[in-house]
């Protein structure tokens, strides 16, 4: 930010807070990262709404409990293995 | 200048005098028993007159005080040591050494001086700084053989042994010494000989037959244990004994690796002067002279230094005292050459030379000439912090006293003047008296620009960087900061220019470490943060060896300040997760420094302790953790024991209980020492303390563990367990009772056998176990306790007072203790033992008898134990009297006052009465009191209103102002009472008679009696009020401009009722007068002062219509002052709050148009505040503000544009859900952009816009605007958007899903969401 004093403001306070739950970013963040807390996000509104549950239980022909565990086994790794690190990605 | 200095010097005899002449009548006064005069900040001591000499001649008929044993048996919260300290000065010989000592060298700021920690610790704490650092300990992890020099367990553990036998043999020496069976040592002739005993025996023959030393076998063993003994009240033990050196305390410091053995042991100061006293006698000896004569300069030069420094500095401390005729000597003998300052100090002060001991000669020149002509060595100079700063003061002092020069002088002239040459009929004036009156005068011929004072302009030589000049303190890498003198020891290395190339890498990383420190340590915090993180990254790189090498000496430095210490304790923390394993052998050494910390008076030292101790243990393990401090449990030292047991309980929190309990129960069966047991029980005992109800789950074992104590047949041990099963029952209060079955029988026995300090830890630890009883067993357990607290009422011991009451409360609290036992068997000997004036004086007794009282008053009911007090109302003790108003005011506000009957009600109102009027100290004590109980008296109090309010009328007549400012007070207590009663007339006449003492000049009294019209007018109503409100008002428009903030406060407050209900009573033209009252006080530093000015604004604004007031208002806008334009501000939002937005809005929306940064900005302001009041009725004025709003978004000012993003913001949330977007999606563009702006009050007011924008307009839409920036190349645009996504993601995730864009599938990744493809 601006002065060195005024760093430690309620801007730094508020990214500290923000940094402190999952599923939110920052401007370092790559594309993985971020659609992997999509897709989770996705699938945790999908399975805790039992309307949505429902929903996608018609469309997969699956139980709703089966669809619910779907649910819970596709959040891990969601969009496969993450990318392999760009030695440039240090820098 | 001399006069000046005179002027100091007579203020400070006069001062010393009158401290001499006190500290003479402190002596005669010691008689009378007058010990409350505690010396410069001493700590406080008990009155003796009344603890102390009223027994005085009989005293040995009684036990003053029971067993004064070690301090770790006291009750936790109490450090005791205070009380120790004390004793200590309570000596009137003490205090003549004192004030004697003190007149020789005071130095009159020592007071302004922030105090480092050493200096306000206690004698116990000072203990911590005799502990070593101990040498590192092997690793019992790694696999590999461990170097010779770490030491093992087993190691620690004999050496601990070896400790341990030897303090028995030196204790028992001693006693035998005391007891005379060692007498022969105690011969003066004899101690020469002492000499030999690190000698060959032979050497003593030599001295022949002149020497008296016998020369058997046993006799060196024993003389030299006594000389060890009475070396130890000097020199640290550590220093002595132990392979490392350790910080000691004293002047001795500098030099504290003086190993007795083997070189003289003349560190001590007295017996070297004897030697260097006499050398001429010893001469005579033939033989024994060369010896002696080798060993006098192997002292060492730091010795030197310190024996030759002390006459100097209260040589040079005398200067105050010269008489005057002697100063304007010096200042003539100063040469006017341009290097004047060398000679200027030397010449008056000889003894400055030796400080210099880098200059032995002396003809060096010192000073800043001597400076620039080449670079001293500064880790030459031995001197030890303390007179480095002594020195630094002196010098600064002598910097600015020293004579001017002739140019300095000229320099001084303001323009225009010149220097004539003297007439030559002129004869200076020779006496000094003369010269006084003689002084011309500067009137008038200064010239058309007037006299003015220049600023004293920069002389050389003063106020440069460093130590008085004398020691260049600026490292050679300019980036670092200064060094202080204390630092040199730790930092001089970096004093010195070096070449990096040519250190090897240790050294280099010694160095690097060395800069970072002293970044941390001295720099800006800037500094700090970047020496932080660089010492954390590299903290493995570096190793922990060199790192805490230098951080825990830091600690240890007796200089060391509060800030100092929290940082380098930050340093370790951070450090210790970077090296986590790599600190295993560190372990000890940090825990020695750390452990203190852990018994500082200071909350967050202690707090800051344990979190390092809980890092240290997870980074080292268990294991490392228990076999490091195991040798510490049972070291001879309580001191040791008492902070190990503390870290032990730290590390069960951080590890865990159950990891402990196996170790635990070890200890606490050791057959072996009985210090083990104790430590282990204290260490239970501070786990409860520390985890509360976090060892429920663990009650049982950790009961079980320590029950066996209390049989233990050491005393201290059984007193620790009772006091540490206190501590359990107090943490799992009010559950697992079941596990302290197995000690409910040994307890209640224990207080049948015991007597003393060991009854009172037994009582506290029943007191604590019956609230966890059910009714019955409370029942039984009580009746059994009762007898022996009954027993102990009468106990002299201040202790067992307070342990008593408390466990009385207890007991009465519980359910199954019948009233009719304790009023019958309890309450006679309670009142007889208790209430008296003694216990009024000290105030833990006071509060706690105050409390259990009440406590059984809750029990017996009211009525029986006011009418036991209630005649006490009349005592003559006026701190007696306060105490029973007190427990009567807790008790009728608990129970109500329906019991009391007429005849004690009589009496209450009596007894408030006298206590009331002979009240003399200023508390709210006495009027709590009284308008508790006449409140819950109600209507009952009728009766007894003409009489109060005859007293106060009275009162309020009184000459001493405290008096009629308590009248006015109670009126305002009894206000509500008095309405109740229907004592309306009463009412308006004492309304009438305050009126009249409107013109009070006391403020504190005005304060009050607007306090009294106040509560009045409150309670009786605007239209009844006498005088009427026409009239009352008026008078009080004036008083508004009164600069006293309780004046102002109830002032505004009445002003502000009047407006509120009765402003129809008062013309328009008054309301508007007092407007302009107000806008003066919105200055008001009280921010409820001007709080209640803003609020009144809207209540006239009301009353009066919207248009007068805001024109005046509007017009404050042009004000300079910042606050009165912030608060102005304010009041238009209120008033258009309470005129409804419309009456307002045109006319500021056109005050706009005024061509004025701040009026605009006034305006942009008052809109923000206006819509964070209105909420959601900002609908109607939505579109009438948008343009304005675009106007200023398009503001080039940053300020302008901050004000009017948080007045959209505000604006966005008000309009939540009626359907404003197009104006919201409007405004958000001009917002938008901002969010490239520098300054963060505007990033900030940015941020909260779109967080606004995000309820009103959806999160969706929001996030399509961050999804241009979220993956633009540039981090500058990035990261203020990732804030409002990461805002958008924490407010409405779940929204957001369906928002979120397409992305397509990578070959390895599958990054499209096809659940949300699926359509049925």
């Amino acid at each position: 930010m601006a002065l060195p004093g005024e760093r430690f403001h309620v801007l730094a306070q508020l990214e500290h807070l923000q940094s402190k739950y999952t599923g939110t970013g920052h401007a370092d963040m790559n594309r993985h990262e971020w659609v992997v807390n999509q897709h989770r996000d996705t699938r945790a509104f999908q399975m805790s709404h039992p309307g949505m549950n429902t929903y996608i239980a018609v469309v997969e022909n699956e139980s709703r409990a089966r669809t619910r565990f779907n649910l819970i086994n596709r959040m891990i790794q969601p969009c496969g293995p993450p990318p392999e690190k760009h030695p440039l990605d240090d820098a | 200048m001399s006069r000046s200095g005179e002027a100091y010097a007579q203020e400070l005899n006069r001062k010393r005098a009158a401290a001499q002449r006190a500290a003479a009548n402190e002596d005669n006064d010691e008689n009378q028993g007058n010990g409350n005069k505690v010396a410069f900040g001493a700590a406080g001591n008990f009155d003796t007159d009344v603890y102390g000499s009223v027994r005085g001649e009989s005293r040995d008929g009684y036990l003053d005080s029971i067993g004064t044993g070690e301090e770790d048996d006291v009750d936790e919260d109490s450090m005791p040591t205070v009380q120790k300290k004390a004793t200590n000065y309570s000596q009137p010989h003490k205090f003549i050494e004192e004030v004697a000592a003190a007149s020789e060298d005071t130095d009159p700021f020592a007071d302004t001086r922030t105090k480092t920690i050493a200096e306000r610790q206690s004698k116990y704490h000072e203990r911590a700084m005799r502990r070593q650092i101990s040498p590192d300990r092997a690793d019992a992890f790694v696999d590999q053989t461990p170097d010779n020099r770490n030491r093992g367990y087993a190691e620690v553990m004999r050496d601990q042994r070896y400790h341990e036998e030897k303090g028995r043999v030196e204790r028992e020496l001693a006693d035998r010494a005391k007891a005379g069976e060692l007498h022969v040592t105690r011969e003066p002739e004899k101690k020469k000989g002492r000499w030999d005993a690190t000698e060959a025996p032979e050497s003593s023959e030599n001295l022949g037959a002149a020497s008296a030393t016998p020369s058997q076998g046993s006799a060196p063993r024993k003389r030299l244990g006594f000389a060890s003994l009475s070396a130890e009240a000097a020199t640290p033990r550590a220093a002595r004994w132990d392979e490392t050196p350790a910080h000691s305390t004293g002047a001795a410091d500098a030099t504290p690796s003086i190993d007795k053995w083997s070189s003289t042991p003349a560190a001590q100061t007295p017996r070297r002067n004897r030697w260097d006293e006499t050398p001429k006698a010893d001469l005579n000896d033939g033989s024994m002279t060369p010896g002696w004569g080798m060993e006098t300069p192997a002292r060492g030069a730091s010795d030197d230094v310190k024996i030759e420094d002390t006459p100097s500095a209260s040589k040079r401390r005398s200067r105050w005292d010269l008489t005057p005729s002697q100063t304007p000597n010096v200042a003539a003998a100063t040469p006017l050459h341009a290097g004047a300052q060398t000679p200027s100090f030397t010449p008056s002060h000889p003894s400055q030379t030796p400080i210099g001991a880098m200059t032995p000669g002396g003809a060096t020149p010192i000073g800043t000439a001597a400076m620039g002509m080449k670079t001293p060595a500064p880790h030459m100079i031995p001197m030890t912090p303390e007179q480095m700063q002594i020195y630094r003061w002196e010098k600064e002092i002598d910097d600015r006293n020293r004579p001017l020069t002739d140019e300095e002088l000229e320099s001084l002239f303001p323009p225009g003047y010149k220097v004539l040459v003297p007439p030559m009929n002129y004869i200076p004036l020779r006496t000094p008296s003369r010269k006084l009156m003689a002084t011309p005068t500067p009137m008038g011929g200064a010239g058309a620009g007037g006299f003015y004072m220049p600023g004293t302009p920069d002389r050389d030589g003063v106020g440069e960087k460093g130590v008085g000049g004398l020691v260049d303190t600026q490292p050679k890498n300019a980036e670092l900061p200064p060094l202080k003198p204390d630092d040199m020891q730790y930092f001089d290395k970096l004093l010195m220019d070096v070449d990096e190339s040519s250190l090897s890498r240790e050294e280099k990383n010694e160095r690097e470490i060395m800069e970072h420190l002293l970044k941390i340590k001295n720099g800006t915090p800037p500094m700090r943060k970047s020496g932080l993180r660089k010492i954390t990254e590299n903290a493995r790189k570096y190793g922990a060896g060199p790192l805490f090498n230098q951080i825990l000496p830091l600690l240890m430095s007796p200089s060391l300040e509060d800030q100092e210490r929290h940082l380098m304790v930050k340093v370790i923390d951070r450090i210790l997760y970077k090296l986590d394993d790599l600190v295993r052998p560190y372990v000890h050494k940090i825990l020695v420094v750390i452990e203190p910390l852990l018994i500082d008076e200071d909350y967050y030292a202690r707090v800051e302790g344990r979190e390092i101790i809980s890092n240290l243990a997870k980074a080292a393990g268990l294991a490392t953790m228990i076999s490091t401090m195991r040798p510490d449990i049972d070291n001879v030292d309580e001191y040791v024991r008492n902070t190990t047991a503390r870290a032990f309980a730290v590390v069960a929190s951080a590890l865990g209980i159950p990891a402990l309990l196996p170790f635990l129960k070890a200890v606490c069966k050791s057959k072996k020492s009985w210090q083990a047991r104790h430590t282990g029980i204290k260490i239970v005992q501070q786990m409860a303390i520390l985890m509360g109800c976090a060892v429920l789950p663990h009650l049982k074992a950790l009961v079980e563990i320590v029950k066996d104590g209390l049989d233990d047949e050491q005393q201290k041990v059984r007193t620790i367990t009772a006091l540490c099963l206190a501590a359990l029952a107090e943490a799992s209060a009010p559950y697992g009772i079941e596990a302290f079955d197995s000690v409910l029988k040994p307890l209640w026995k224990g207080i049948r056998m015991h007597r003393g300090k060991g009854l009172a830890a037994f009582l506290k630890a029943i007191g604590y176990l019956i609230p966890l009883m059910d009714a019955e067993y409370a029942s039984y357990y009580t009746r059994e306790v009762m007898l022996i607290l009954i027993r102990e009422f009468a106990s002299p011991d201040e202790e067992m007072k307070k342990i008593v009451l408390k466990v009385v409360k207890q007991c009465c609290a519980t359910d199954g203790v019948e009233p009719s036992y304790i009023r019958d068997e309890v309450l006679p000997s309670f009142f007889k033992a208790f209430w008296n004036q003694r216990m009024a004086m000290d105030r833990r007794n006071y509060r706690q008898l105050v409390d259990t009282t009440v406590e059984i008053a809750q029990k017996v009911g009211c009525v029986e134990m006011i009418a036991r007090i209630v005649d006490d109302l009349k005592d003559e003790n006026e701190q007696y009297r306060k105490m029973v108003i007190e427990t009567i005011e807790n008790i009728v506000a608990l129970q109500g006052a329906t019991d009391i009957d007429a005849r004690l009600e009589e009496q209450l109102i009596d007894g408030l009465l006298y206590a009331f009027q002979e009240q003399t100290q200023e508390d709210s004590v006495m009027l709590d009191g009284f308008g508790t109980i006449c409140s819950s008296l109600g209507r009952r109090a009728k009766a007894y209103i003409p009489q109060i309010c005859g007293t106060i009328l009275w009162r309020l007549n009184n000459k001493s102002a405290k008096v009629r400012q308590q009248a006015a007070d109670l009126i305002a207590r009894i206000a509500p009472v008095m309405h109740m009663c229907e004592e309306e007339k009463m009412m308006g006449h004492m309304g009438v008679v305050l009126y009249e003492y409107l013109g009070e000049e006391y403020p504190e009294v005005l304060g009050s009696i607007l306090g009294a019209l106040k509560a009045i007018c409150n309670v009786i109503g605007m239209t009844k009020m006498t005088p009427p409100i026409k009239d009352l008002l008026p008078r009080l428009t004036p008083i508004l401009k009164n600069r006293h903030e309780k004046v102002q406060e109830n002032c505004i407050d009445l002003v502000g009722a009047i407006a509120d209900r009765g402003s129809e009573f008062v013309s328009a033209r008054e309301w508007m007068r007092i407007c302009f009252e107000l806008l003066e006080l919105l200055k008001a530093h009280k921010k409820s002062i001007r709080r209640a000015a803003i609020n009144t604004f809207g209540f006239i604004a009301k009353a009066i219509g919207p248009h007068d007031v805001l024109a005046t208002l509007l017009n404050n806008l042009k004000v300079q002052e910042r606050q009165l334009r912030v608060c102005t501000t304010v009041a238009i939002a209120i008033v258009s709050e309470t005129c409804a937005p419309f009456t307002v809005l045109p006319a500021i929306m056109n005050e706009y148009r005024v061509p004025e940064i701040n009026v605009q900005n006034g305006v942009l302001k008052a809109l923000s505040f206006m819509f964070e009041y209105i909420g959601e009725m900002a609908k109607d004025y939505i579109y009438a503000v948008v343009p304005l709003l675009i106007d200023a978004l398009m503001e080039r000012d940053q300020v302008h544009r901050q004000i009017a993003v948080d007045a959209v913001a505000h604006l966005a949330i008000g309009v939540y859900g009626f359907g404003c977007e197009d104006a919201l999606i409007h405004l958000l563009n001009y917002v938008w952009p901002n969010m490239l702006e520098n300054s963060p009050h505007l990033i900030q007011r940015w941020v909260f816009a779109c967080e606004g924008m995000r309820v009103s307009l959806g999160p969706i839409k929001v996030m399509q605007y961050c999804l241009q920036a979220l993956w633009h190349p540039a981090r500058k645009v990035r990261e203020p958007v990732w804030k409002v996504f990461n805002n958008l993601i924490l407010g409405s995730a779940d929204a957001l899903i369906a928002g979120y864009p397409r992305i397509e599938n990578t070959p390895t990744n599958q990054y499209v969401r096809y659940e949300l493809d699926y359509v049925l």
